[in-house]
């Protein structure tokens, strides 16, 4: 059952002063309204990982492994690999994060990471047939949330894209590499999740946790290098106008691809 | 008045334009974005001279007011004082300092013979800011353990209808039956009547206003059915007239 | 390109345009909005969007426990959507799975807007959504139910809320998807909103739209859920018309 989180401390006067912040287009941390806290992405850490990748966005850090193994695949797809995509928020990135099974806010946030790599389609699963029916590869994105500054979606879709971009496919018995850059996991589309809050009436990127504290909610959306939408999410008890969502389309379109390009220079593609 | 854009008694929903322009007041159950009033929830518009309410049909949760009189049911006994259920959201606390004016010492006294859990009370709400539970006296006249009776519960919305305008419903049900309703705002009600029989009429009664609180010509309506049951059944079962 | 053959074989779209179940690309599927069905809840609602059923029930304000979870200023929203074992092709299992609680938290942030929580401090109002069968489209459904339900309880709203998923199938933008078109269509959108306001109150995605295909959905949504909307309203007025003597 989903029950109303209760407020977060956060004086009445610190909300004030971050609203009246925003309203006059600035904010807590210096940023313009429309502006990303510096991205900084690390592949490769987890050398037992078949791919891993560490994103600092501002504060927020998140480390994700991708492990991949043999298993059986879904009965309606038996000639491809599986995606899984699951998120732990650890109590160490947070003192409100309690040890125990993923709570709705983990499941909201891997379910969402997942439908963005899944919908634009960006592993080749089909690839990743060894014997159709019975044995394939299953890719497991686990999203390690290390420190909790705020808009951890962004943080952990990147992360997994890094990720993903750094895994290699293991080599099993009776299975041949049927692609160009093998071993390396076949990907052909890179899609980010660029996520914006509403505070007040004014829409901000990239909220930190206070500002997360403070906005009345969030849509995030997930980009393809095509410029399409293929995810959305919309989280937060607030609402958003028809135009405010039109607005923050087409500017997810325009930070996506400079994000894109942050991560395809961090993986050494392109 | 002009800019009372529904008319008297109409029905509205949440969300509903009941009126626009600043020399209108928003009431009960309606509120206010910039120069407009819509209403918050199911009910019938009620104009009294520049406010607009609306009169909710709907709701089961009775929200305890300052001054209002209601009926408990003692759920729990504490050391000093009772636990009662209001129907509200909240336990009301009724404390040992507001059951007599003689003192009652709990090292002394055993408060279950004062009052036990399952006793009915009437009592008044003296102090309530929800942030707190609900306070109740049960010193004034009238108010106290009640003794027997019938026990009838209907919606808290629907009293104020039960109750009619300056009391009209309430005192025609009184008069035509002879029998003494107290009428708790948190919807119990308790029916003594002379005759036996007749507190099941009563029920009726109450019952077919809690179903019709949206009709018009209600009052007469249940003079009408209460006259010609008390003939038919001259204090005996009751029969629920059929429809038409 | 498995998938791709697929959709050959499932055409979703036949040549005069028109849909798997006959429908014109912007029709709603029959619509069936029932208010006060359930004796014991506060509020409760059945709605039907062609053959996905859903009931809901509302209880409260109510005394919250444990009372650690209550907040001081407000009632908090307790809601959970669930499915019915036997509401799917094969049985679902009745325990909680990921999607579902997923679902019950957007649908939750989805009716919050809606209600005025502050009235009623300390309090919770617990929403209860059922899907009995289960043919696309069921959380939109089970927020247009579930606004019946909370408006039923006589709990005060700004508005109600309505909700319908829009889509792509065969590259035409089409309103309601039924489950075969959320399968095999090429995106999924389901879409809340308050129409008095024009606030939206769920918005997700999943599948491909393009810029302008994106602005054509949105468009396409709103328009429906305010058709929903008016046959919200006249529900909820012909449960008082209908005692009228």
């Amino acid at each position: 059952m989903s029950i109303t989180p209760s407020t977060p401390a956060v004086s009445k006067i610190r909300r004030k002063q971050i609203l009246s912040m925003v309203g006059e287009g600035k904010r807590v941390d210096g940023r313009s309204l429309l502006e990303y806290r510096n991205l900084e992405i690390e592949v490769g850490s987890i050398e037992k990982a078949e791919g891993s990748a560490f994103v600092k966005l501002g504060k927020t850090k998140v480390l994700v492994g991708v492990k991949i193994e043999e298993g059986t695949p879904y009965e309606d797809t038996p000639n491809e690999g599986v995606l899984m995509v699951n998120a732990e928020l650890v109590p160490l990135a947070s003192p409100v994060f309690e040890p125990g099974p993923p709570d709705e806010n983990a499941i909201e946030l891997a379910r969402v990471v997942d439908r963005g790599i899944r919908e634009s389609k960006a592993i080749d699963l089909g690839k990743l047939c060894i014997e159709p029916g019975k044995r394939v590869f299953i890719v497991f994105v686990d999203i390690y949330v290390l420190d909790h500054d705020g808009n951890l979606i962004d943080a952990s879709g990147i992360a997994s894209l890094a990720a993903l971009a750094n895994a290699k496919v293991p080599q099993v018995p009776d299975f041949e590499y049927t692609w160009e850059d093998a071993p390396k996991l076949p990907l052909r589309e890179y899609p980010i999740p660029t996520t914006f809050a509403k505070l007040g009436d004014a829409i901000i990127a990239d909220p930190c946790l206070e500002e997360e504290q403070v906005m009345s909610a969030r849509l995030t959306v997930t980009t393809t290098s095509k410029g399409d939408v293929c995810a959305m999410q919309k989280g937060g008890v607030g609402t958003f106008s028809v135009e405010d969502v039109l607005s923050i389309v087409s500017l997810a379109r325009e930070r996506g691809e400079e994000t894109r390009e942050k991560v395809l220079e961090a993986v050494g593609v392109g | 008045m002009a800019s009372i854009v529904v008319s008297q008694r109409q029905l509205v929903l949440p969300g509903e334009l009941l009126a626009e322009g600043p020399k209108v007041r928003a009431g009960e159950n309606t509120y206010r974005v910039g120069d407009k009033i819509y209403s918050s929830r199911i009910g019938l518009v009620n104009v009294v001279k520049n406010t607009v309410s609306v009169i909710a049909l709907r709701g089961s949760c009775y929200l305890p007011n300052v001054g209002d009189t209601v009926i408990g049911m003692v759920v729990d006994v504490g050391l000093n004082g009772w636990l009662v259920d209001i129907k509200a959201p909240y336990n009301a606390f009724l404390p040992l300092s507001e059951v007599s004016d003689k003192p009652i010492n709990p090292k002394r006294d055993a408060l279950p013979k004062v009052l036990d859990v399952g006793d009915l009370v009437l009592a008044k709400v003296i102090a309530f800011d929800r942030t707190r539970s609900p306070l109740l006296t049960i010193k004034d006249k009238g108010l106290g353990k009640l003794q027997g009776g019938h026990l009838v519960e209907i919606s808290p919305t629907k009293v104020p209808r039960l109750i009619g305008k300056k009391g009209s419903m309430i005192n025609m049900i009184k008069r035509e039956t002879g029998c003494r309703i107290t009428v708790g705002q948190n919807g119990l009600i308790l029916v003594s009547c002379k005759r036996r029989g007749l507190e099941s009429l009563v029920e009726v009664a109450i019952k077919k206003i809690e179903e019709e609180a949206h009709t018009t010509g209600l009052t007469d309506r249940i003079m009408e059915f209460l006259r010609r049951n008390q003939r038919r059944a001259g204090g005996g079962d009751v029969v629920e007239p059929s429809r038409g | 390109m498995s998938r791709a053959e697929d959709k050959k074989v499932i055409r979703l779209i036949s040549e005069d345009g028109l849909r798997v179940d006959g429908r014109r690309p912007d029709e709603l599927r029959p619509i069936k909005l029932e208010v006060g069905v359930l004796e014991k809840a506060d509020g409760s609602a059945y709605v039907e969007y062609g053959r996905t059923k859903i009931m809901a029930a509302v209880f409260g304000p109510r005394e919250i426990h444990p009372r650690h979870l209550a907040i001081s200023e407000k009632a908090v929203i307790r809601c959970r959507y669930h499915m019915a074992p036997f509401s799917t092709e094969q049985r679902k299992s009745p325990a909680p799975s990921r999607r579902e609680i997923e679902l019950s938290k957007v649908i939750r942030e989805a009716l919050e807007p809606a209600v005025f929580t502050e009235y009623y401090p300390r309090t919770s109002i617990d929403i209860f959504i059922e899907v009995l069968q289960s043919d696309g489209g069921t959380r939109c459904a089970g927020i247009t139910a579930a606004s019946l339900a909370l408006a039923d309880a006589g709990i005060p709203m700004k508005d109600l809320v309505a909700s319908v998923a829009v889509g792509k199938v065969d590259g035409v933008v089409v309103a309601d998807l039924c489950d075969v078109e959320d399968k095999y269509g090429e995106a999924d959108m389901p879409v809340a909103l308050m129409p008095k306001f024009g606030e939206i109150t769920l918005l997700q995605m999943d599948g491909n739209l393009s810029q302008s295909e994106f602005e054509q959905a949105l468009q396409l949504a709103v328009e429906s859920c305010q058709t929903i909307y008016g046959k919200q309203r006249e529900a909820l007025l012909n449960r008082f018309v209908q005692v009228e003597v």
